[in-house]
């Protein structure tokens, strides 16, 4: 799901209709098109096997041909709302919780930084920014142990918090903002709304924050799909399976012990649930990237 | 994916961890007593239900309240109850695999309970009981579930190609090579590069001694005679395309049991459950036999898998551990509770006493056609021969995993594969800072 492409600014002119010369037979280029198309076969099988195993009941899921759809969906539905008192529903919520308020309050914070970075010159601007870039290279997994640490030392372990928390500074995302701030906002206007007397706090309310909507969503999106998925801090983090979000929830299912038979159509139903509500947040937000208010803004 | 990055951090945290495990203090002992309200219990699980039998506890015990926090079980689940320990989050009581104990110990996440809980051993076979103490006069935990070893088989395939059910390997590799013969789709079993602890099991059943301590210092005898001895018996039976070389616990295995391509099954009392999700159109036909014995007449057999309830240091340094080890022993003791963990939990039980009583005269919904089941089962467990497990188990676990995987897909020769396993314990021993001898 996190196969979205950044939104870069339009800039390209179209194309000058030339008099004269007929435009060439388009011609499809065959193996690229082979390429691509062997690629979302790849993309796909994966989502395809998870919908129909998704409807097999507990006889069918090893035993009927992969790709057919099964008979007991419903009956894997209400299995797994069920089970043990809905708490698949609770770990939903939270995922919910853990994703919408991270990328939301993530999303404020890497555009306020953001923005800080592309249109103030002070001290220490460029090393702040260095730091940044080495955050970007690190990957999230190696820090998950020291920011428990962290947190067992704050007395926040096993809290909502000790999710929330690390999940709010993405230097990807204040990177990003950074980068779409700098080529999205021009200088004349910010210099414009001074000469108006919009005051710095205003200036970025109303001028530059506007024309960083495409960009703030693009953060958003992306590190709600990354809380959404992340594995390993909340694994680390929650001792407390009510606080579970639902990718740890759903690992608890199938590491029971060897007495219980690992619920196999429980997680698979619930893999695809927890899938449904990334493609409902992508379908829907798309219409955002569209806007792009660089376009009318100044003649370059 | 994630599972791999989680075991990757895992593995480096190991590292560190153990290298500082002698640095913490220990406990302050029950002196810090709180004075008024109940004691609240955390009780770290993966078992299904458990709250379920918490909440009878709960119960009777208004002082000692006991909340169940369910885990995902595994090799996981070890690492970050270490790392939670260090951080000093670690609940008051854990479930923990045998094989994990020596790990959990070494790392001063579990506390010594013999004060507490030393009198619950009449209870226990000897074996178990062994499993707990490390060889020590310390009690480290209280034996919940055992998983003895036996061999189960399609009785009525089993009949249509005239197969015996084997009582040692020898007959067993016969039985394999006789029904390649007969129907050459399909096969006797699969040796299972995925799963060390059932190649544990059978070591032990051979009579290997992996881990042994001797004063301060640690011998590993990984690729001693017995466990090569096993080793030799399964390649040869995958060189010559007698058993299956495939994985266990794939969707693919699932359906060669299913579908009968499968007909046998070396596993542990617990069997029955993976069957019914696996194989579920095969009730009724399969059977129970003691483990094929390398001696004539002789009945012992290993183990794959069982666990116990341990009390934390934690526990002790917040004056909980009396509590703690009160409970942990009527989980595992009490005819009440017992009966909680056979009938909720689904567990086969440590306490002999569980194993023979009326608690277990059914036989398991799927085993209907085998009534005695549980009594037959209480008849193997009865050999089970004893344990010996070290720090590493996860490092000499995924060593077999590469190098049997390895040597498994090849259909080659498993001695280097069992010499390299030996060789990669010894070294993480070494690189730990433990003596080797």
């Amino acid at each position: 799901m996190s196969t979205t492409t950044a939104p870069a600014p339009r800039r390209t002119a179209p194309a000058l209709p030339r008099k004269g010369s007929a435009p060439a037979p388009r011609r499809t280029a065959w193996t690229p098109t082979l390429l691509l198309l062997l690629g979302a076969v790849y993309c796909l099988v994966p989502v395809v096997w998870v919908v129909t195993a998704a409807t097999k009941s507990r006889q069918e899921l090893f035993t009927t041909f992969t790709y057919a759809p099964g008979s007991g969906f419903w009956d894997n539905l209400t299995e797994l709302s069920s089970y043990r008192g809905g708490v698949y529903w609770q770990w939903m919520a939270n995922s919910a919780l853990y994703a919408g308020a991270g990328a939301l309050l993530s999303a404020a914070v890497s555009g306020v930084t953001g923005y800080a970075l592309a249109k103030y010159r002070f001290r220490g601007r460029s090393a702040v920014f260095n730091v940044l870039l080495a955050g970007v290279l690190m990957p999230p997994i190696t820090l998950a142990v020291p920011q428990y640490l962290l947190m067992s030392k704050a007395g926040l372990a096993d809290s909502y918090w000790s999710v929330l928390l690390p999940s709010i500074l993405s230097p990807y995302g204040i990177y990003l903002s950074r980068i779409y701030a700098e080529a999205a906002i021009p200088d004349e206007v910010v210099e414009a709304a001074r000469v108006d007397g919009a005051r710095e706090w205003r200036l970025f309310r109303s001028v530059a924050l506007p024309m960083m909507v495409p960009g703030l969503v693009t953060v958003f999106l992306f590190q709600f799909v990354a809380i959404w998925n992340n594995f390993l801090l909340p694994y680390i983090m929650l001792g407390d399976d009510h606080k579970f979000p639902v990718t740890v929830g759903l690992y608890s299912l199938l590491q029971q012990g060897a007495n219980e038979p690992a619920l196999y159509t429980l997680v698979i139903t619930g893999a695809l649930l927890s899938i449904l509500p990334l493609i409902a947040l992508f379908l829907g937000m798309q219409r955002y990237w569209r806007v792009d208010l660089l376009s009318g803004a100044v003649k370059s | 994916m994630h599972r791999r990055l989680a075991l990757a951090a895992a593995a480096a945290l190991c590292g560190t961890l153990v290298l500082s495990a002698c640095s913490s203090d220990g406990g302050s002992g029950d002196s810090a007593k709180a004075a008024s309200g109940p004691v609240k219990l955390t009780f770290w699980s993966w078992a299904p239900n458990m709250d379920k039998v918490a909440e009878i506890w709960n119960k009777a015990h208004p002082d000692i309240q006991v909340s169940v926090l369910k885990q995902a079980g595994g090799d996981d689940l070890v690492t970050k109850t270490i790392t939670a320990a260090k951080a000093g989050n670690a609940p008051d009581l854990l479930q923990a695999e045998y094989q994990a104990l020596p790990t959990l110990v070494s790392n001063d996440v579990l506390a010594d309970i013999a004060k507490q809980a030393g009198s619950a051993k009449s209870q226990f076979a000897d074996g178990v009981w062994k499993q707990v103490t490390l060889g020590s006069d310390a009690v480290y935990a209280i034996p919940e579930d055992t998983a003895p070893l036996a061999f189960y088989y399609r009785q009525d395939l089993f009949e249509q190609y005239g197969l015996k059910v084997p009582t040692t390997w020898d007959e067993f590799a016969a039985a394999a090579r006789t029904l390649k013969q007969k129907a050459p789709e399909k096969s006797l079993t699969t040796f299972s590069a995925n799963d060390p602890g059932l190649f544990a099991g059978l070591a032990q059943q051979a009579g290997a001694k992996w881990w042994t301590t001797s004063g301060e210092s640690w011998k590993v005898a990984i690729d001693d005679p017995a466990t090569k001895k096993v080793a030799d018996f399964w390649s040869g039976l995958v060189k010559d395309g007698s058993v299956d070389n495939q994985p266990m616990y794939t969707p693919a295995w699932s359906k060669a049991l299913n579908d009968g391509t499968q007909i046998g099954w070396v596993s542990a009392v617990w069997a029955p459950g993976v069957l019914t999700s696996s194989a579920p159109d095969t009730k009724g036909k399969w059977a129970m036999a003691p483990l094929p014995q390398w001696e004539s007449g002789a009945s012992v057999t290993g183990s794959w898998g069982g666990s116990a309830t341990g009390v934390t240091t934690g526990a002790v340094k917040s004056g909980h551990a009396e509590a703690a080890a009160k409970f942990a022993t009527w989980l595992n003791t009490d005819p009440e509770a017992l009966a909680g963990l056979v009938q909720q939990v689904n567990v086969y039980p440590a306490a002999t006493s569980a194993q023979t009583g009326s608690l277990l005269s059914a036989a398991p919904e799927f085993f209907a056609n085998q009534p005695d089941f549980y009594a037959r089962a209480a008849e193997i467990a009865k050999g089970t021969a004893p344990a010996a497990w070290g720090p590493n188990v996860n490092v000499a676990y995924s060593a077999f995993k590469d190098a049997f995987g390895k040597a498994a897909q090849d259909k080659g020769d498993f001695g280097p594969a069992l010499s390299t396993m030996q060789q990669s314990t010894v070294e993480d021993l070494k690189k730990n800072g433990f003596q080797v001898g």
